[in-house]
């Protein structure tokens, strides 16, 4: 060590090069990140899903699965129909306005439907991801309020959706069920995953 | 280079061979002395002083049946569930190792609770020790991350729909959120992406942090010197000591309390046997009854529920719904009201105390209340960081502190407990505004601890530890 004072160009140069292999550092760190996103494969996957519902008699749902995701289609019973107007008052979004999670233009009616009796909707909640039971039962029971008109319950967080799964006020869940595109290849072939838009 | 030791011809074998090492390690000496016999820890500790040690013994035994875990577990979503089973029934004696793993977990998290309510008892959060408790809550904190990975491996229905749950918090962030949780799960749902990423943070990445952290933890301990339960400092200028300079009101670490703390380790290995032996499951509570079924992308468990000690945690996050976010409202106006009013602050301050609450207030109405469930929930944790400056109490330990805090710190492990209880329950309008109150409370009794730590008269703090030889 020599006594000399610090030469303060030189550690302009430190400082410089010190800035320059930062962002250096920063660069090297993008593949590492980028190797976090969905590969290639997982991007490809998610193909439209074709559903035949000939066999689906009302009352009934199905779950298929399009993008690793339940989707369920259900046809609905007039009274059951009749359940979504009285709930109206008791909902956040009945009118499906936000737009986390759009509602497809030909799914923005009080039945959120193409056909009013059949439900097509992915079965999962919007709240943190879990699939909600059915509840289909009418009347007072656990985790549900005493004037239940039937619908859908998710067990995780206990937000509750009515028959077109729209949520209920004061739930954790703050938006409607989401619709997946789809549309009616003929009068029982339904497709998940594309629409006439598309 | 250090001058060489000489020792005596006529020295013995063992002590030749000791010379020869210390002159070519010495610094392997002197950590032995610093950390072991030379490190002076106050004589008066109490049996809460165990669970430190304790921690490190459950952390090497996760480490070690980790590693065996490795050998025959196979990261695939499709293999993953069949391979954890093998072990269980087809490794030889790999239902021990994965037993001792999973009552591992749970051990760490009962070791490390106590571990943290005995700094909460005696102030061990105080100065000079905050970094001590601030390593010590980023232990916490990386423990927690490690153990919700570590919960998706046997890929069953908890496994995958925690992970669902979980990962999806972070898509509440506003703008960034749904793209960060894309980047965490690395497909558009919980996948097999996410599983062999989550394997590989839970088998390399978070234990490394992880050593690091206890290394920190120990290493600045060791350097401002153990607290106790008297909460007087035995290393202080006027403390008493001896010819030597050595705290008089302490003893070496080695061989006092590497003894003491053996006998803790057997006590505790009898517990933890007896768990792993004969209740491995503990009611499901270590290990969830749905976890035995395997992962299925298409149906929620009727009941979900994290493991219990993520519950007081997760109750919070429940309790947050829009209807409480008026309550929180209220919360962060009384707040700057308060600050305002009472605060011995600048103008300016003040000012940028009331523009915060407009603005929080603001986005509270505007953002989601799944969002400030998020902020909650993270908060309660994030909030054990800020101890040392939120306690202003005039003295350190619960012993001398005056009588009615003692009540008011059973309050705060009872609310604690009920939070955990909750989050266990599915959930119930009864349930939910138990846990808005819980909640309320957990966060008032810290936020709140500048004020109330202050009232009271203290108890005369004594001289010298308070110490009966046995």
């Amino acid at each position: 060590m020599s006594d000399s004072p610090v030469d303060t160009s030189k550690r302009t140069w430190i400082i410089t090069s010190g800035c320059v292999g930062a962002v250096g550092a920063g660069f090297a760190a993008v593949p590492f990140v980028s190797s976090f996103q969905p590969s290639e494969r997982a991007k490809a996957a998610g193909a439209a899903v074709e559903v035949d519902i000939s066999t689906l008699k009302p009352g009934e749902k199905v779950t298929v699965e399009w993008r690793g995701k339940p989707v369920w289609i259900m046809r609905r019973t007039p009274e059951q129909l009749e359940t979504l107007k009285k709930v109206e008052g008791e909902l956040a979004d009945p009118q499906s306005a936000r737009t986390a999670f759009p509602t497809p233009e030909y799914a923005k009616n009080v039945h959120r439907s193409i056909k009013p009796e059949v439900f097509v909707g992915v079965g999962i909640c919007t709240h943190l991801g879990c699939s909600p039971s059915d509840k289909f039962q009418a009347g007072p029971q656990p985790s549900l309020p005493d004037n239940w008109q039937g619908g859908f319950l998710c067990a995780c967080h206990g937000s509750t959706f009515d028959l077109a799964g729209r949520v209920f006020k004061n739930k954790p869940a703050p938006d409607n069920l989401e619709v997946p595109p789809h549309m009616y290849l003929s009068d029982n072939k339904l497709i998940i995953g594309e629409d006439k838009k598309a | 280079m250090a001058e060489f030791k000489e020792v005596s011809p006529n020295a013995s074998a063992g002590e030749k061979l000791t010379n020869w090492f210390e002159n070519r390690f010495p610094s392997a000496f002197s950590a032995y002395r610093i950390h072991m016999s030379e490190y002076y820890a106050p004589k008066n500790f109490n049996f809460w002083y165990i669970f430190g040690s304790l921690a490190l013994l459950v952390l090497v035994i996760q480490i070690v049946t980790g590693i065996f875990l490795v050998m025959h577990y196979k990261p695939d979503a499709a293999l993953a569930f069949a391979s954890v089973e093998y072990i269980m029934r087809d490794v030889p004696w790999g239902w021990l190792i994965r037993y001792m793993h999973s009552t591992g977990a749970s051990a760490f998290f009962v070791v490390v609770y106590l571990h943290m309510f005995r700094g909460l008892l005696y102030g061990s959060y105080r100065k000079p020790r905050e970094l001590v408790w601030i390593f010590g809550c980023a232990i916490f904190l990386v423990l927690m991350a490690e153990a919700f990975m570590g919960y998706l491996l046997p890929w069953g229905q908890m496994s995958y729909w925690g992970a669902q749950v979980i990962v999806n918090l972070f898509s509440a962030i506003p703008f960034i959120g749904p793209d960060l949780a894309l980047l965490i799960r690395g497909d558009y749902v919980v996948g097999d992406a996410t599983l062999n990423r989550f394997f590989s943070f839970h088998v390399i990445a978070v234990p490394l942090v992880l050593l690091g952290l206890v290394v920190a933890h120990l290493l600045a301990l060791h350097d401002v010197g153990s607290n106790n339960p008297d909460g007087i400092e035995i290393k202080g200028p006027t403390a008493p000591k001896d010819a030597a300079g050595h705290p008089l009101d302490g003893i070496p670490f080695h061989p006092y309390y590497t003894v003491h703390d053996i006998f803790g380790v057997g006590v505790f290995l009898m517990v933890f046997s007896a768990i792993v032996f004969f209740a491995p499951e503990f009611g499901g509570y270590f290990l969830e009854y749905n976890n035995f079924i395997p992962a299925d992308p298409l149906t929620t468990p009727l009941h979900i529920a994290p493991v219990w000690y993520f519950t007081p945690f997760y109750s919070m996050l429940r309790a947050i719904t829009s209807e409480m976010m008026y309550a929180l409202i209220l919360c962060v106006i009384a707040g700057a009201l308060l600050g305002v009013l009472k605060g011995k602050l600048a103008g300016l301050f003040k000012a940028a105390i009331v523009g915060g609450a407009v603005v929080v207030s603001a986005l509270m109405l505007a953002i989601d209340a799944k969002f400030w469930g998020v902020v909650v929930m993270g908060g309660a944790v994030i909030i054990l960081f800020f101890l040392p400056w939120l306690d202003h109490s005039p003295v350190k330990s619960m012993r001398y502190r005056p009588t009615w805090h003692k009540y008011l710190y059973a309050v705060f492990v009872i609310v604690f407990l009920i939070l955990g209880y909750l989050g266990v329950q599915p959930p119930s309008p009864l349930g939910e505004r138990v846990s808005q109150v819980g909640t309320l409370f957990y966060f008032g009794f810290f936020l709140l601890m500048p004020w109330w730590s202050r009232l009271g008269e203290p108890k005369p703090v004594p001289q010298r530890v308070v110490f009966a030889p046995h």
